[in-house]
């Protein structure tokens, strides 16, 4: 009987997934369920895990808290300005990497660093950077004193000095696998192209754009998605820079946010929490599904 | 355009410490090709056949050595001022491209007073699609294609500049069996049409011989023999020429010439004269064993494939240095049933060649026929 049953492929098949459907049913499936029952459960006490009704209060709470709208405008300007220069860059580098024989592990070495070295150790180098103290103003201010000009608190002073550092830092520390995906691209284009498009007499930036574009863009194409999903999701990095009172930093993301009404000095309210993480939920799938759109004219497979 | 290589020479630097020794791929080339011919240049793989196309199109410098189209030395010339086609192997067709952008695609390139508008470009793709009959296939891409219409995409692209001279690398080499003949007799169609000089790389004696006007045979690098297929099959100059040309494959014997008599094995097979007593390789082709129930040479019956057309008997022979002899015989022309243990063979003269055993370079010689 047992036999006549594992015979059959389909309960083998189940069998074999079993496993990992387990796992991400319970730490996945299930939470998002939960999440998404929460957000409509109004005034829910954690602590007598009872409700007092069904509704929309607790995203219309959200919306209007300005926390949370500072937080998604922090978002959206940390997403707008990273994904697409942390990618031009990491092309530039991909492709200078590739183009130089003389050292290039070297600088292979180089660029890849910031993906193997602890988040605190790049703390206090952007600290060293950065941060003014009671001994230096840090070693951008140096610089910008050099040149004439007179220092700005990039920690604790305004705004824009602060998004500059948060951006700079985003770009820095996702740079290196982006390097990577690029550069192992770059050697899987077949060199026979570029040497059709030599013997046409094809100039550098054409074959660039015409033909090593077009045959990386499925990677490209990747990178751009992970990108905004991955900056979508920024936490750490703000609070490595800024500290955990990122509200009063005016420096939360929308991630920040449903962290502290979890946990923070005034959280406490799953309800909001989960309202919040099904807004960014629904922005994430909206901005994925232009992507794919977009992705359907441009990405050559 | 003639194309004219002078003392063309190069050489890959050795890779590392441990192989020091430098690879020379081509080794001091001088040859002239005519205008508007098809000439295959022949080799087994390794000999420098793909280097010597590169060298010529430009992808390669050379170490030394010139090369001239016409009068012009275009040795130093980058690939694109030397107005040539290019087919690669694998077509290198742009997969993200639709067959009309492929073709098109060299003609974006042209600058200044040569700068076509779109309608002219389609018209010039148009054009040549036409000439390798694809022109229906124009909004496909690539993957779309079988290898067939891939390969006459390349074609087509690598026409529609009008370069005065086409390179193709190995160019049947990734179609079927029925479809190579096909489109090789389409490639001879085309530079037919066209007149342009045209040279293919391949490895398959049979592709060469079938369609070139002449055949360059390469080995490590070194021009062995040049000249008409079938002057080159009949006369070949050395043993490796006569090997490396006709299928089946010449039969080649351990032999002797003793006092105006060739000996293969114990048997005196044919009477020679202008040959000093040497030690030699006797190469026969298939075509020149014939059967002969008098005849001198004695083999050991293996058996016999009907192919229709022909007969080939295959035996065994002592001194043989294939595994087997091959013969080949047309169907009309033998009657008799061939049986028993053995089979006996006249040669013809004219298919017989005799080698240096120390050079292998050809002896020649004249054969006496027997009153």
């Amino acid at each position: 009987m047992i036999k006549k049953i594992l015979q059959n492929n389909n309960i083998k098949a189940w069998l074999y997934l079993l496993p990992a459907i387990l796992f991400l049913g319970v730490f996945m499936v299930y939470p998002l369920i939960d999440v998404f029952v929460y957000s409509f459960e109004e005034g829910y006490n954690s602590a007598s895990q009872t409700y007092f009704g069904i509704g929309t209060y607790n995203y219309d709470y959200v919306l209007r808290d300005p926390y949370f709208l500072q937080a998604v405008k922090n978002t959206f300007i940390l997403v707008i300005i990273t994904v697409p220069l942390s990618t031009g860059i990491a092309l530039l580098i991909s492709v200078g990497l590739s183009s130089i024989t003389k050292l290039r592990n070297l600088f292979q070495t180089i660029y890849f660093l910031p993906y193997v070295t602890n988040t605190l150790a790049v703390g206090l180098v952007f600290m060293i950077l950065f941060k003014k103290t009671a001994y230096s103003d840090g070693l951008i201010n140096l610089l910008i004193n050099w040149f004439g000009g007179s220092s700005v608190d990039f920690i604790d002073g305004p705004y824009w000095a602060k998004m500059l550092v948060l951006c700079i830092y985003t770009i820095w520390i996702v740079l290196p696998f982006k390097i990577l995906i690029l550069t192992s691209a770059l050697s899987s284009v077949n060199p026979m192209y570029y040497n059709a498009a030599r013997v046409d007499g094809t100039p550098k930036w054409r074959i660039f754009t015409r033909i090593t574009l077009p045959m990386i863009s499925p990677m490209i194409f990747y990178l751009v998605i992970t990108g905004f999903i991955g900056a979508f999701k920024a936490y750490s990095d703000a609070v490595a820079l800024f500290g955990t009172d990122l509200n009063a930093a005016e420096m939360n993301t929308i991630v920040g946010y449903v962290y502290d009404m979890l946990y923070g000095d005034s959280g406490g309210y799953p309800s909001y929490a989960s309202a919040a993480a099904i807004i960014l939920f629904t922005i994430v799938l909206t901005i994925t599904c232009i992507n794919l759109l977009i992705s359907k004219k441009k990405v050559h497979y | 355009m003639k194309v004219v290589l002078k003392n063309l020479t190069k050489k890959f630097p050795g890779r590392d410490r441990k192989n020091p020794a430098d690879v020379i791929a081509v080794n001091d080339f001088t040859f002239e090709i005519p205008d508007g011919k098809l000439i295959g240049l022949l080799g087994p793989s390794g000999c420098g056949k793909s280097t010597m196309l590169n060298l010529i199109s430009g992808l390669q410098k050379p170490t030394s050595g010139q090369i001239f189209f016409g009068e012009d030395d275009v040795t130093e010339l980058p690939p694109e001022n030397r107005g040539i086609g290019l087919v690669f192997q694998n077509y290198a067709l742009y997969p993200h491209l639709t067959v009309r952008k492929n073709i098109t695609f060299p003609l974006e390139n042209l600058k200044g007073k040569d700068k076509l508008t779109k309608e002219e470009m389609n018209e010039k793709a148009y054009e040549a699609a036409k000439l390798v009959q694809i022109e229906e296939l124009m909004d496909r891409k690539p993957g779309e294609l079988s290898g067939g219409q891939q390969q006459r995409v390349a074609i087509a692209r690598a026409l529609v500049k009008k370069p005065c001279v086409l390179l193709l690398d190995e160019p049947l080499s990734n179609l079927d069996a029925r479809l190579r003949i096909q489109t090789r007799e389409e490639i001879r169609r085309i530079q037919r049409e066209t007149k342009i000089t045209t040279i293919f790389v391949t490895h398959d004696q049979e592709e060469a011989m079938s369609i070139s006007d002449m055949i360059v045979v390469m080995k490590d690098g070194i021009l062995q023999q040049l000249g008409k297929p079938q002057e080159v099959y009949d006369n070949p100059i050395n043993l490796f020429v006569a090997k490396f040309l006709g299928t089946p494959p010449i039969n080649v014997f351990d032999g002797e010439v003793k006092d105006n008599k060739l000996y293969i094995g114990g048997d005196a097979v044919l009477n020679i004269k202008g040959v000093s007593n040497q030690k030699v390789y006797v190469g026969v082709r298939p075509e020149g064993l014939d059967l002969d129930e008098a005849g001198p040479f004695v083999c050991d019956l293996t058996g016999v494939e009907v192919m229709g057309r022909d007969i080939s008997i295959i035996s065994t022979h002592k001194a043989s240095l294939n595994t087997t002899v091959r013969s080949i015989a047309s169907t009309g022309d033998t009657t008799a049933e061939v049986e028993g243990e053995q089979v006996r063979f006249s040669l013809a003269p004219h298919k017989v060649f005799i080698f240096n055993k120390e050079t292998e370079e050809r002896i020649a010689f004249v054969a006496e026929v027997e009153q």
